[in-house]
């Protein structure tokens, strides 16, 4: 099986955090992956992208044109990537910051997720890119939360590891949100 | 260091240079920061010294490729990178290096330009790297790796491959591959035969011979000389160390061919036609000098269309033109990309199903 990913955001949603957190659960899994990031410049603010492909065998080209699956994290990123989803691919916008009321993608299912909402409930707005990730591992089916709770170990650095109970929690909030708008 | 490695770690492109740098035995580093290869003088400025080594941030280019020279004369494994802008400055000192039979080994991670131009990928420094670069006629090995795996084991060969035949060596790849992740086994490094560096200056021991490491030739008929060696050296580097992969090429009726991050682009796209029912390959130079035309000249005996892909305008398709049989066709598909814009796989796939439905050879196909 192959699963290709774009993670989009402003810079500091973490989203190459998130799309490296993919990267290690994926390989938990016995995966090959390719991690491919685009940013700009900045440090914060700008905009922040990444590509993840993983498969049990040769991961092929790092650069996708047309995901099966997109995580946008804000407005630009959803009007610039929502429509190059995979026909029969779901879209996981942060619905926090991008009104999807009334959009219709022909062939690509919205999931809408409040996912600064959601982070800001669990206690801080930082853990969005946590709950983008739940959602990705709900909608997906491609990888298993008890992966990305491992996955967390390897991706945060040792002093961040006391953070993990509550990065697991943003997941799992992230993948109920995502579970109740599947049906 | 030499320890046996079997886990599989999820590295940078960059990062797995610098890793197969410490594996191979640099033990000097001298190098000046330029997106998009800092990763490789942060890791190493971290490293290196940890295993004794030395790790110096020179004042400029220019400053560390002349260092690279100072250690390689005294006959220690030594390294720099950088990308474009930075690997012009560095032309005097190659220059210098080859006329002066020194190893060495340049990691040239490549950005867009002429200029400072821009920090997204291109391949269009495969003239710049091929043609040695420098003035005066000469060649230097060029590997160009397309997975984070062979940023690791192509760096370790291009330091081996650089002491076996005294030239500098370069791995030449973009900022896709030095950017990217994936997971990588660290193979210890192999053992290869070398020469002992008896040229090497080292300080002269009582009795013996002066060594002396230079490229100023003025004695009668010793620059002719020179070249003449240097010519069979290339020849033999051509005999002996041309890489390259086939892929899905036995009864294709079109090549595709592409290397470093356009080649993995291209192989899916290869992979897609395929599906589509049409006979397609890819051949992948793995060493961009020498260049392997004797693949492409025993796969165009059969096959008479060959797709050239370059994030340029076309360089590479220059010698992939020379190597072909007479009576195969080359066509090109190539653009420099801009920020945030790299060509799919469905784009790819667009092109080569064009060329393919021109075929005269080809098998019938409905798309």
């Amino acid at each position: 099986m192959r699963h290709d990913v774009f993670i989009a955001g402003y810079g500091g949603q973490g989203v190459l955090l998130a799309g490296n957190l993919l990267s290690y659960a994926a390989i938990h899994e016995g995966n090959n992956v390719s991690f491919f990031p685009a940013y700009g410049v900045e440090k914060r603010g700008g905009a922040a992208m990444c590509t993840i492909v993983f498969a049990d065998g040769d991961t092929g080209s790092p650069v996708v044109g047309s995901p099966s699956v997109a995580l946008l994290l804000n407005p630009l990123s959803f009007e610039k990537y929502a429509g190059k989803v995979k026909q029969g691919g779901v879209c996981i916008v942060n619905s926090s910051l991008v009104d999807t009321t009334g959009v219709e993608l022909p062939g690509i299912k919205i999931i809408p997720v409040p996912m600064n909402q959601i982070a800001l409930e669990m206690g801080d707005v930082r853990m969005v890119n946590m709950v983008a990730c739940g959602a990705y591992g709900e909608m997906s089916g491609a990888l298993a939360l008890s992966s990305l709770e491992a996955a967390l170990k390897k991706a945060l650095p040792e002093r961040n590891h006391r953070l993990i109970p509550a990065n697991v929690t943003a997941m799992a909030a992230g993948a109920a949100a995502a579970r109740a708008k599947k049906a | 260091m030499n320890s046996a490695v079997t886990e599989k770690i999820f590295v940078k492109g960059n990062e797995a240079v610098a890793m197969a740098a410490l594996e191979a035995g640099c033990r000097c580093y001298f190098g000046y920061p330029i997106t998009p290869q800092s990763d490789i003088p942060e890791y190493l400025s971290r490293e290196l010294p940890k295993t004794g080594g030395e790790f110096l941030q020179a004042e400029s280019e220019i400053g560390a490729i002349n260092m690279l020279l100072g250690a390689s004369a005294a006959g220690v494994r030594a390294m720099t990178s950088s990308s474009g802008p930075g690997i012009s400055l560095k032309q005097e000192g190659i220059s210098y290096m080859a006329g002066s039979e020194l190893p060495g080994v340049i990691v040239d991670i490549m950005r867009q330009g002429p200029g400072l131009g821009g920090i997204d990928a291109s391949q269009a420094d495969y003239f710049q790297a091929t043609r040695g670069g420098g003035h005066g006629g000469y060649r230097i090995i060029v590997l160009a790796p397309n997975s984070v795996q062979e940023m690791y084991d192509l760096t370790m060969q291009a330091f081996d491959l650089s002491d076996l035949y005294r030239i500098p060596a370069m791995v030449l790849a973009d900022s896709v591959i030095g950017q990217m992740k994936e997971s990588i086994v660290a193979n210890p490094r192999p053992v290869v035969e070398l020469p002992d560096k008896g040229w090497a200056v080292r300080g002269r021991q009582e009795g013996t011979e002066q060594n002396v490491v230079k490229s100023l030739k003025l004695g009668d008929g010793e620059m002719e000389k020179f070249h003449w060696m240097m010519h069979d050296r290339y020849q033999l580097l051509a005999d002996k160390e041309c890489r390259w992969e086939e892929y899905l090429t036995d009864d294709a009726d079109l090549i595709v061919t592409a290397f470093g991050s356009t080649s993995r682009i291209s192989k899916t796209a290869v992979a897609m036609a395929r599906e589509a029912g049409m006979k397609v390959g890819l051949l992948r130079p793995i060493t961009l000098f020498p260049f392997p035309k004797r693949a492409y000249a025993a796969l165009s005996e059969h096959c008479k269309l060959f797709l050239d892909i370059e994030l340029s305008t076309g360089q590479m398709v220059d010698d992939v033109r020379l190597s072909v049989a007479r009576d195969a066709e080359v066509a090109f598909y190539g653009r420099p990309p801009g920020a945030g814009s790299l060509p799919t796989p469905e784009e790819l796939f667009e092109q080569i199903a064009r060329h393919y439905r021109a075929c005269p050879a080809a098998t019938e196909v409905t798309l």
